[in-house]
């Protein structure tokens, strides 16, 4: 099984140096891509069925052919990593940040010359110390043998490239809010339409991508598009997943994995099973702001279409088990409590509702609930539904929360008729 | 009367200095807030005037990055900071224990700060460490699989 994300992690705990990666093959797909035509490497990542690893999945070769090309285009334009990884439960970028560095900063290189970027910016979440220090040594080590900088390796193409560390929102995860962090502004969501890829940072066309996203692209470039198609178990649909698993699992981690293995593989294999004494109850397949699956849902191929269509996200690919000793009430207070916390407050469904939605699962899991406070968590979800909001957040709190109203409404029941939490003796 | 001003030299030429990454001065903005706070701890009504005047913007507009991130402390926080990961893997794993723990030991609430200065409390969203939950950092170290036991040794390291 290929991993070609992972292969190279070292075990000792240090991030591979400039000359151990380009002894891996590392900056092969860079030499690749500058004698190519920017179009052309747009199209072989079209082709090779990438899509984004950020959470929504949009396919990459599409957004970046959205970009404006040649003279007439506004400059400069730039070239954005997201490596804010705040969405709850989510731990697969940190790895590729503390481990491989140089393997983002290629891959940002590729993109930045498919779209004729001159400036790129790796946006990082403040929590990751080791990954500042080494993405900060892999930036001076590649200007120092000319990856960045002037004239990249004689091809007449131009790219500085810079490390932001963020102060702490979730919200700077939102491609058009991480725009406005990085012009030193609150980090609230733009408007769309103009989207990033016509009015981007500083009003310049601009793409964003996560960091797992980015770093498969030295791979398909060095290697192809029908290769890396071929890495992944579904349809149309590239690549391996960095999936993960977190709760009462023996063996929670990260593990690089065919695209489509399913959750129950990744559970019950990788993850090795509940821990003893615990039984499974559900997951949220793919980070806090995805639906819940249980038990009949076990056997879906963990990848864009089929998650959607078992009706949750795959996310983030990090999975989060609820067993039967936790209280899904207690799970859900704290999810809809972070993401009250976080609702920049710029729209009313969302700057009301979330706080609304988090007292009153406070209040029946502190034995206070009333069986129209369903009714009133229900309304919720709809008034909070896609397209009732300015951004995806509030729609993506919505997901645990309508998804356990249908799955753990006995649970939510048995909490109102005792007037109490039934896990608390 | 001059006012004693609260940003050394070296702080000043620090922000101008971030200048270059951007084509505006306003967008140094969270860049001075963070050199600012590195050198104070938090950022306080006279540093944060001062640093609206380098950046050539309103002091409220400063004022209002300032309050919307979470990391910018506009309150004096104590010698360490304490960031508790209250996300839905911790709490899985043993926020609750955790967190009673921390408050019982220390004796403030989140938001406070001990009477020695020791420590300000402080809760946080996921740290992306959830398969070594419960977490909490210390400044800038992080400290995973907690237990009470783990973490009453792992805050005497802290002065
Ligand atoms: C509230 C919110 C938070 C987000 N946080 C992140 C994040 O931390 N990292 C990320 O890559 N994408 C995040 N996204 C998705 C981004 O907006 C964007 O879709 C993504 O960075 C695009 O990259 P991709 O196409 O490579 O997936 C977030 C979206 C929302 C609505
Ligand atoms: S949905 Fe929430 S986070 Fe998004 S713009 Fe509205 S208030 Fe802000």
């Amino acid at each position: 099984m290929e991993k070609p994300l992972t292969e190279h992690i070292k075990t000792d705990g240090t991030w591979l140096t400039l000359t151990e990666y380009e002894e891996t093959g590392g900056y092969q797909g860079l030499r690749k891509a500058l004698s190519m035509d920017p179009l052309a490497i747009t199209k072989l990542v079209g082709d090779s069925g990438l899509k984004g690893r950020g959470g929504a999945g949009f396919p990459t070769g599409k957004k970046w052919s959205m970009i404006p090309m040649g003279k007439d285009a506004h400059y400069p334009k730039y070239f954005v990593v997201n490596a804010d990884e705040m969405e709850p439960g989510s731990f697969k970028d940190r790895l590729l940040l503390e481990t491989n560095p140089h393997q983002i900063i290629e891959g940002a290189i590729i993109g930045a010359f498919a779209i004729e970027a001159n400036f790129s910016f790796i946006f990082l979440r403040w929590a990751y110390h080791k990954a500042a220090k080494a993405i900060t040594q892999a930036l001076q080590e590649a200007y120092e043998v000319g990856y960045l900088g002037k004239n990249i390796l004689g091809s007449g193409f131009d790219l500085e490239m810079s490390l932001h560390i963020s102060v702490g929102r979730y919200m700077c995860g939102e491609e058009t809010a991480l725009l406005n962090a990085l012009e030193g502004k609150r980090a609230i969501p733009r408007a769309k339409p103009p989207y990033p890829v016509v009015s981007g940072l500083f009003g310049k066309p601009t793409i964003v991508n996560n960091v797992e996203t980015i770093c498969n692209v030295p791979h398909i470039l060095a290697k192809g598009a029908d290769w890396f198609m071929k890495l992944s178990k579904s349809e149309g649909e590239g690549g391996t997943k960095l999936y993960g698993a977190s709760g009462r699992v023996k063996n929670p981690g990260l593990w690089e994995l065919p695209l489509g293995t399913t959750l129950r593989e990744i559970l019950e294999v990788h993850a090795g099973g509940m821990q003893d004494g615990y039984s499974f109850k559900g997951v949220l397949p793919g980070g806090g702001s995805t639906d819940f699956l249980t038990d009949e849902h076990l056997d879906t191929p963990m990848d864009f279409e089929s998650v959607q269509k078992v009706g949750s996200r795959m996310g983030t690919g990090t999975i989060i088990v609820l067993d039967d000793k936790t209280c899904p009430i207690g799970m859900l207070r704290s999810l809809e409590h972070f993401f009250a916390h976080e609702s920049c407050g710029w729209c009313t469904p969302c700057r009301e509702g979330l706080p609304w939605t988090a007292k009153l699962l406070d209040a029946i899991d502190a034995g206070r609930g009333k069986m129209k406070d369903l009714e009133t968590l229900e309304f919720h979800t709809k008034y909070m539904a896609p397209g009732n909001t300015f951004c995806a957040l509030a729609p993506g709190a919505m997901e645990p929360l309508q998804s356990a109203l249908k799955y753990f409404r006995y649970d939510f029941e048995k909490h109102i008729h005792e007037q109490k939490c039934p896990w608390k003796s | 009367m001059t006012q004693e001003q609260i940003l050394s030299e070296k702080e000043i030429s620090e922000i101008k200095d971030s200048f270059k990454h951007f084509p505006l001065k306003s967008a140094a903005c969270i860049e001075g807030l963070k050199i600012v706070q590195k050198y104070h701890r938090w950022v306080s009504d006279e540093a944060l005037k001062e640093l609206a005047a380098i950046l050539e913007m309103s002091v409220d507009a400063v004022d209002s990055v300032a309050t919307y991130y979470n990391l910018i402390y506009r309150k004096p926080v104590g010698r360490h900071v304490i960031h508790v990961c209250n996300s839905v893997s911790c709490y899985i794993m043993g926020y609750d224990e955790i967190i009673a723990f921390l408050r019982h030991k220390l004796g403030i609430e989140y938001g406070e700060t001990t009477a020695d200065d020791r420590f300000t409390l402080l809760s946080v969203s996921c740290l992306g460490d959830c398969d070594h939950a419960p977490v909490l950092m210390i400044d800038d170290d992080l400290h995973q699989n907690l237990t009470t036991d783990k973490l009453e040794k792992i805050l005497n390291n802290y002065e």
